[in-house]
Formats: C-alpha cells, sequence, structure tokens
C-alpha cells in the first residue's frame, strides 16, 4: 500500500475518533465506550486466538462468496452483454428480479443448504453478484464497437474479440462493482452471522450485546471495520494490477 | 489488384452506396471524396470485409472479399487503437491473431515502429501518445503484417495541419517502399491530390462515382508547390461545388 491511502485511512480514523469520543462524553461512556477504552479492547483482542478465530471465519465467508460471486456473474455478464440473444432470454429475469431485497431469502437458504457455511456464502455470492452482473453486462454494452471491428479486420475471430476487447474492457467494470460490493458483503456478512452459528465477528458482536458486553461488541466492530477495508484494499490493488491502462497519468 | 462491382449497401431501406464499380492496380492508390455521411466509410468497410454488400463483389488478387483477413489493413478513422494494450502490443495484435510467435512478433512490431520514427515508447499506452504518435502506430500496425491492400478512413483528420503533412508524407514514404495499394477516404481535397494516384469523386447518398481523376503529379514530394496541383484542385473544387 502506497503511503497516500495510509494516510487517508489515519485522517479517517482520526476524524471517526475525534465524533466518537464527543458522542462517548455525551452518552456518559456506558452505552457507547470511550474510543481509547475500545480500540484497548481492540488491541487486546488481537493477541487473543479466539477472536482470530471470529476473524478468519468471517474472512473466509467473505472472500469465498467474492470469488464465487465474481467467477459466477462475471462470465455471465460477459456473455449477455456481448451475445443478445442470451441477454434478450436473461435480462428480464435479472431486471425482474434485481429489485427484490435476497436477504429475506435466507430463511429459505438455511433450509435448503443448512446452517452451515453454504447458506451463508451464498446469501452473500447472491446479493454480490446481482451487482456484478448487472455492472459488468451494462459495461459490455457501453464498448465502442470500434475497438470490435479494430479486432475483426485484423482478422480476428469472435474468440479473439472476446480476449482481445470484451473481457479487457470489462474488468474496470467488474472491479468497480467488486469493490463497491465490499460494505455490502460486509453488511450481509454480519446479518447472516447473526443466526445459527457461534462463529465469526457477526456472532461475536451479537452475542457480545446480548451480554451488555459493550468493548467486545466494540472489539467485533472493529474487526469487521478492519475486514471491511482490507478487502476494499485487496479489490482497489487487483484492480491496478489488472488495469494499469486506466490509471495512467496523461504525460 | 483491387476489383469492385456494382457494390451496393442500405441500411433501414435507405441506400448508402449505389453501384460502386472501380478497380485499384498493384502499385496504385485511390483517394475517395465525397459529401459528409454519402458512404464513404461503408465503402471501405464493405471492401475490407467488415460489413457485407447487399449486393456486388469485390476481388482482391483473384479472391473474393467475405471477411476480414490479414491481407486487408484498415485504418479506422479514430485510429482503432486498443486502450489497454501498449503501444507494441497493439502493433503486434494483428501477428497475434495470425498466431505469429510472441518473440518474432514483437521484434517485427518494434522494427515496423522504428520505421515510422517511434521508438522508446513501446511500454506507453494510447492514452499517453500525440495524436499524431496515435496515427503512427495505427499506420504501424497496419503494415506489420504485410497486407496486400491497405484503407484508411480520413486518417489525419483530428491532426494539425503540420503533423498532417508530416504524416502524409511518413505514408507515401512508406507506400514508396512497400508499394501496397491503399484506398484513402478524405474530406481533404488536397489530401486526395497528396495522397491519391487517382482520385475518385462521390455522390451524395445513395452514393456512387461521379468522377474519376488521374492524379499524374502522384508522388512528388512537392506537389503541394506545383502547378498541376493547383490545377487539379481546381478542376476537383468545380466537380464537387457543382454535385454537392
Amino acid at each position: 500500500m502506497s503511503l497516500k491511502p495510509v494516510f487517508r485511512y489515519a485522517l479517517v480514523i482520526i476524524a471517526i475518533g475525534v465524533l466518537w469520543k464527543l458522542a462517548a462524553l455525551g452518552l456518559g461512556g456506558i452505552i457507547l465506550p470511550h474510543p481509547e477504552a475500545a480500540v484497548r479492547a481492540f488491541l487486546s483482542a488481537m493477541g487473543t486466538q479466539i477472536f482470530w478465530e471470529h476473524f478468519g471465519v468471517s474472512g473466509y465467508r467473505a472472500v469465498t462468496a467474492m470469488v464465487v460471486a465474481w467467477g459466477v456473474a462475471f462470465p455471465l455478464g460477459l456473455v449477455m452483454g456481448s451475445v443478445k440473444r442470451v441477454d434478450n432470454l436473461l435480462a428480464p429475469f435479472i431486471f425482474l428480479t434485481y429489485p427484490i431485497p435476497k436477504i429475506v431469502l435466507l430463511p429459505v437458504f438455511l433450509l435448503l443448504f443448512g446452517l452451515g457455511d453454504l447458506a451463508k456464502i451464498s446469501m452473500i455470492a447472491l446479493i454480490l453478484g446481482y451487482q456484478i452482473l448487472v455492472t459488468t453486462r451494462d459495461g459490455v454494452r457501453s464498448i465502442h464497437p470500434k475497438y470490435s471491428d479494430s479486432v475483426r479486420s485484423l482478422g480476428g475471430s469472435q474468440w479473439d474479440v472476446l480476449c482481445e476487447v470484451l473481457i479487457p474492457a470489462a474488468l474496470p467494470h467488474g472491479f468497480t462493482a467488486l469493490r463497491l460490493g465490499v460494505g455490502v458483503s460486509v453488511a450481509v456478512l454480519f446479518f447472516v452471522e447473526s443466526f445459527a452459528t457461534t462463529r465469526g465477528l457477526g456472532y461475536m458482536i451479537m452475542d457480545a450485546w446480548g451480554a451488555m458486553d459493550y468493548l467486545t461488541m466494540f472489539t467485533g466492530i472493529l474487526g469487521m471495520s478492519l475486514m471491511g477495508a482490507a478487502l476494499y484494499e485487496i479489490a482497489n490493488l487487483m484492480e491496478r494490477r489488472a488495469c494499469t491502462w486506466m490509471f495512467l497519468r496523461k504525460k | 489488384m483491387l476489383i469492385a462491382e456494382n457494390l451496393s449497401k442500405y441500411y433501414g431501406g435507405e441506400g448508402v452506396l449505389d453501384n460502386v464499380s472501380f478497380s485499384l492496380g498493384r502499385e496504385e492508390t485511390l483517394a475517395v471524396v465525397g459529401p459528409s455521411g454519402c458512404g464513404k466509410t461503408t465503402l471501405l468497410y464493405l471492401l475490407s470485409g467488415l460489413t457485407r454488400a447487399d449486393s456486388g463483389v469485390a476481388f482482391l488478387d483473384g479472391e473474393l472479399i467475405g471477411r476480414p483477413t490479414s491481407d486487408i489493413s484498415i485504418i479506422l478513422q479514430d485510429y482503432g487503437l486498443l486502450p489497454w494494450k501498449t503501444v507494441v502490443e497493439n502493433v503486434a495484435l494483428g501477428l497475434k491473431i495470425q498466431g505469429v510467435f510472441k518473440k518474432e512478433r514483437m521484434e517485427r512490431a518494434r522494427a515496423q515502429l522504428a520505421e515510422l520514427g517511434i521508438t522508446g515508447r513501446d511500454s506507453d499506452y494510447p492514452a499517453n501518445l500525440s495524436g499524431g504518435e496515435q496515427q503512427r502506430v495505427a499506420i504501424a500496425r497496419a503494415f506489420v503484417s504485410r497486407p496486400r491492400l491497405m484503407l484508411l478512413d480520413e486518417p489525419f483528420s483530428s491532426l494539425d495541419a503540420l503533423t498532417r503533412e508530416r504524416l502524409q508524407r511518413t505514408l507515401l514514404d512508406v507506400w514508396k517502399l512497400r508499394k501496397v495499394p491503399f484506398v484513402l477516404v478524405t474530406h481533404s481535397l488536397e489530401e486526395a491530390v497528396v495522397l491519391g494516384k487517382r482520385i475518385m469523386v462521390m455522390s451524395s447518398r445513395p452514393a456512387s462515382p461521379v468522377a474519376v481523376f488521374d492524379n499524374p503529379g502522384f508522388g512528388d514530394e512537392s506537389i503541394r508547390d506545383t502547378k498541376g496541383c493547383f490545377e487539379l484542385l481546381k478542376e476537383l473544387r468545380h466537380t464537387v461545388e457543382a454535385l454537392w
């Protein structure tokens, strides 16, 4: 990570810390612990195995869901955006179901896939996958035909157009959806970990909340925030690596 | 040799090209001028095989042009360079599609770039190049696969006057070296006189050839300063003004 994002994060953390401190002073420090106490508790938890177990389980669920969502939705978005017949067939289904809040299907997923990780990962992947699918499909449709013509004029086949034009031109759209989807994924992760599990940061937060152990609750919240920021930066880094041309500084 | 016979094209029932016929010898160049939107670009798309004619046929050295091949290179209006590929990758793209091994295609691409005066920019992306440099890269990409016919769609229209003249000279230099016939579509009558051994004037839609001029001064580097150029330009302007 270069210095610039570190500096940016540091500024945001300081600003949040100041606001948090003011709110904690206003509320008397019981419901909302003081930030220094929460940070101390968080740093102390980072030295424990149980925290990293929760963090690891949550990370596994989020990353697996993101990989599955991207692996399915990006190619499907490519096909829908470039093959009109497939788009005509699938687009009505996608756009009719897109506005439905998929989170309400969680009980159905728990019934279908059991109480284990499969239901939780599937739920996150479904919600994130829709975003990646729609963004990639729209992105492919917006690619100027001159690029495909350019490859075809050199004797390129449909396969060449796919490899040389559609995939590289669609990648930034796919990565943008992934980056934006990180926040949604972590939010859904928290929700799915509130049910039928005893592992994960979501469980840790809700369990501590039930026990009125607010310092542990905030340890879980800080852990989830850390995970969200890390996933966002990883997606950002992957985009910068895969789409170098998007980040050029004009000479 | 390129032969076009009665090429016609319709879009949504509206005629764009109407019975366009002409031929182009092995060491000839043809400049096509016509009013905006008359179908000049469509003509190049038909000749490249990117678009199919509704009627009529075109042959290159006796072979029917049915689909795009590496024998015909086209330079599109705004160069058609892929923004996600570096300069050298863009030039080598046609060779990659032909299945040429990476080492060889990169060497050939670099040599072609050097021939067009672009060195040390291999790893840059098109966005980092000036309009003139992008055009040189597009010309390099068109020539590197050693085509038998070149098609150029208003290649210098977005460049400033000096860069345009410099690139016209570059194109002529490469043409003299390779003797690849080309069809050039342009709005500029002057450009048509500098680059066309023959100049075909098209009518408005549906476009068809209305006059063809021979250009005896073609190839002369100082053609702009000759009386012949002035006379031909005058004649072209009269024809065009009467038609458009």
